[in-house]
């Protein structure tokens, strides 16, 4: 069970946020090969260790969130909102 | 398959008579060996995959220079937390074949293992609360019965005589609608399928390595050529990936990146009570599948959490709304008592199928993203990739399954029958 300390909102219960995975960068469709385009959509690191994902507030401020977390443990060392700074 | 019809001539190994009248312990089931310079195959992984590979390889193609190679103990990871459910009712063709090849071998498993596997085939019984559900399980039911598989949606009336315990009035939150039915589905000991391979195999002489981590897989020229291990260099010029959970970190060794996300997925059992259920019962809609045990005991499953993680740790999320949708099926269980619960991690893939098959790496193959399914797949899974290795031919009834079907397009789509509520 995760505590998730939202930028807005305060300390939440995990459940209260959508997981959206570790983003990777969108290669541009006008010149990607499609086997380039399947690997984005497909592909992942699946790391075991900190990584930095996207999440959604869906059940509170329904901000975007980065979060830093340790995949092994489910440990919380940052939050803040997506293109922005913390408040 | 099998040849060896054994029972009969063989003694009883596990005798409680036998064991107070010779005054001796029972005889080691599987042996410690030492780990050698090199192999014909190294199959990393020692659970339910990698030994059920092994046992094939000595005894449908003869090929005995194997050693599995098992980081903690055997059977200690995916084959001993999954929920020990066996069925062969998925939505594609292709699936419903391969999962049935695997109810036949386990149809047989006792006999050929010499091993009481356990296997109670009493049904699996899979509920539909709305007309989405109950139209998709009329689907499956078509294709299994095209593919020969024993599978019909019943009324909730026939459900009542199955399973009397289960709410089917209309006045409940979630009414249940029909079911898919599934006679030869039910459930088996989990750990004695992985000791009777283990056991087998080693008979066989393959060689099992517990306590030993592969660190590295050695790649020259995009051809592997052995695994670095926490006890030396193996060089080997077959690896196969057998493992669940780490997948994709044991495949990264060799260079190889699959379209896979580890989740946990948290099952439950219960005090032992006396017997009342008989088929599995499993509700999509709910989230939750429900079986009880030769011992009295409910064991419970759910989906996989909805993040992420390499984490087997238990969360009260999850007991929570187990807790609530098995009364909401099954209202008198108010009172039963949860003993323990626990997680395993599933290897999660786009279209909820398995990736087996050679990767770009030769000589290096992979039988990963086994997801919530990997433990009823085990022991078609081991004959067809002991066939794969031996013959150096990708066997028909493992053709869909291969990885470059992410780069051509050509996914699987079982998400509606592979597990609860994905």
């Amino acid at each position: 069970m995760l505590l998730i300390d939202c930028p807005y909102c305060g300390p939440r219960n995990g459940s209260e946020f959508a997981w959206q995975g570790v983003p990777s960068p969108r290669p541009d469709p006008a010149s990607t090969t499609p086997l380039e385009w399947r690997r984005y959509l497909y592909e992942e690191d699946n790391l075991a260790g900190w990584v930095e994902e996207r999440w959604k507030h869906r059940s509170g401020c329904r901000a975007y969130l980065i979060i830093e977390r340790h995949t092994a443990t489910n440990e919380i060392r940052a939050v803040r909102l997506l293109g922005g700074t913390p408040l | 398959m099998s040849n060896k019809g054994a029972r009969g001539r063989l003694p009883a190994r596990f005798s409680a008579f036998d064991l107070m009248r010779r005054r001796r312990s029972w005889p080691q089931a599987w042996r410690e060996r030492d780990l050698k310079s090199t192999y014909d195959v190294v199959l990393i992984g020692g659970g339910l995959h990698g030994l059920a590979t092994a046992y094939y390889l000595a005894t449908n193609h003869g090929i005995t220079d194997v050693a599995v190679i098992e980081k903690s103990y055997i059977g200690g990871g995916g084959s001993g937390r999954n929920t020990a459910i066996v069925r062969s009712n998925y939505l594609t063709p292709e699936g419903v074949r391969f999962y049935d090849r695997s109810v036949k071998l386990y149809e047989e498993l006792a006999v050929d293992l010499n091993f009481n596997v356990m296997f109670e085939q009493r049904g699996h019984m899979t509920l539909a609360h709305n007309d989405s559900s109950l139209r998709t399980m009329r689907w499956r039911a078509e294709v299994n019965k095209l593919e020969g598989v024993d599978s019909s949606v019943i009324t909730p009336s026939e459900i009542k005589q199955l399973a009397p315990y289960i709410d089917v009035s209309d006045h409940s939150r979630y009414p249940i609608l029909g079911a898919l039915w599934h006679p030869p589905g039910g459930i088996i000991r989990h750990d004695a399928v992985v000791w009777g391979y283990a056991r087998a195999a080693d008979a066989a002489g393959a060689h099992i390595h517990q306590n030993t981590e592969v660190t590295g897989i050695d790649v020259e020229q995009e051809k592997v050529t052995g695994v670095t291990t926490s006890r030396g260099k193996i060089s080997a010029p077959i690896v196969v990936n057998c493992t669940a959970g780490w997948s994709s970190l044991v495949a990264a060794l060799a260079g190889v990146k699959l379209p896979i996300v580890t989740r946990p997925l948290q099952a439950a059992v219960t005090e032992p009570v006396q017997s009342f259920l008989d088929p599995v019962i499993v509700s999509g809609s709910l989230h939750v599948y429900v079986s009880q045990t030769a011992r009295g005991e409910l064991v419970f499953g759910a989906s996989v959490d909805p993040f992420g993680s390499y984490s087997t740790r238990g969360s009260l999320d999850f007991i929570e709304g187990l807790a609530g949708h098995v009364l909401e099926l099954m209202p008198s269980l108010g009172r039963m008592r949860v003993l323990r619960q626990w997680a395993g991690l599933c290897d999660m893939t786009p279209d909820y199928a398995p990736i087996i098959g050679p990767t770009h790496v030769g000589g290096f193959y992979v039988d990963v993203g086994w997801g919530t399914y990997g433990f009823k797949a085990g022991p078609a899974a081991g004959e067809s990739l002991a066939q794969m290795i031996a013959t150096n031919s990708i066997p028909e009834l493992i053709a869909p399954f291969g990885v470059e079907r992410f780069a051509a397009g050509t996914l699987m789509g079982e998400k509606g029958a592979a597990s609860v509520g994905h």
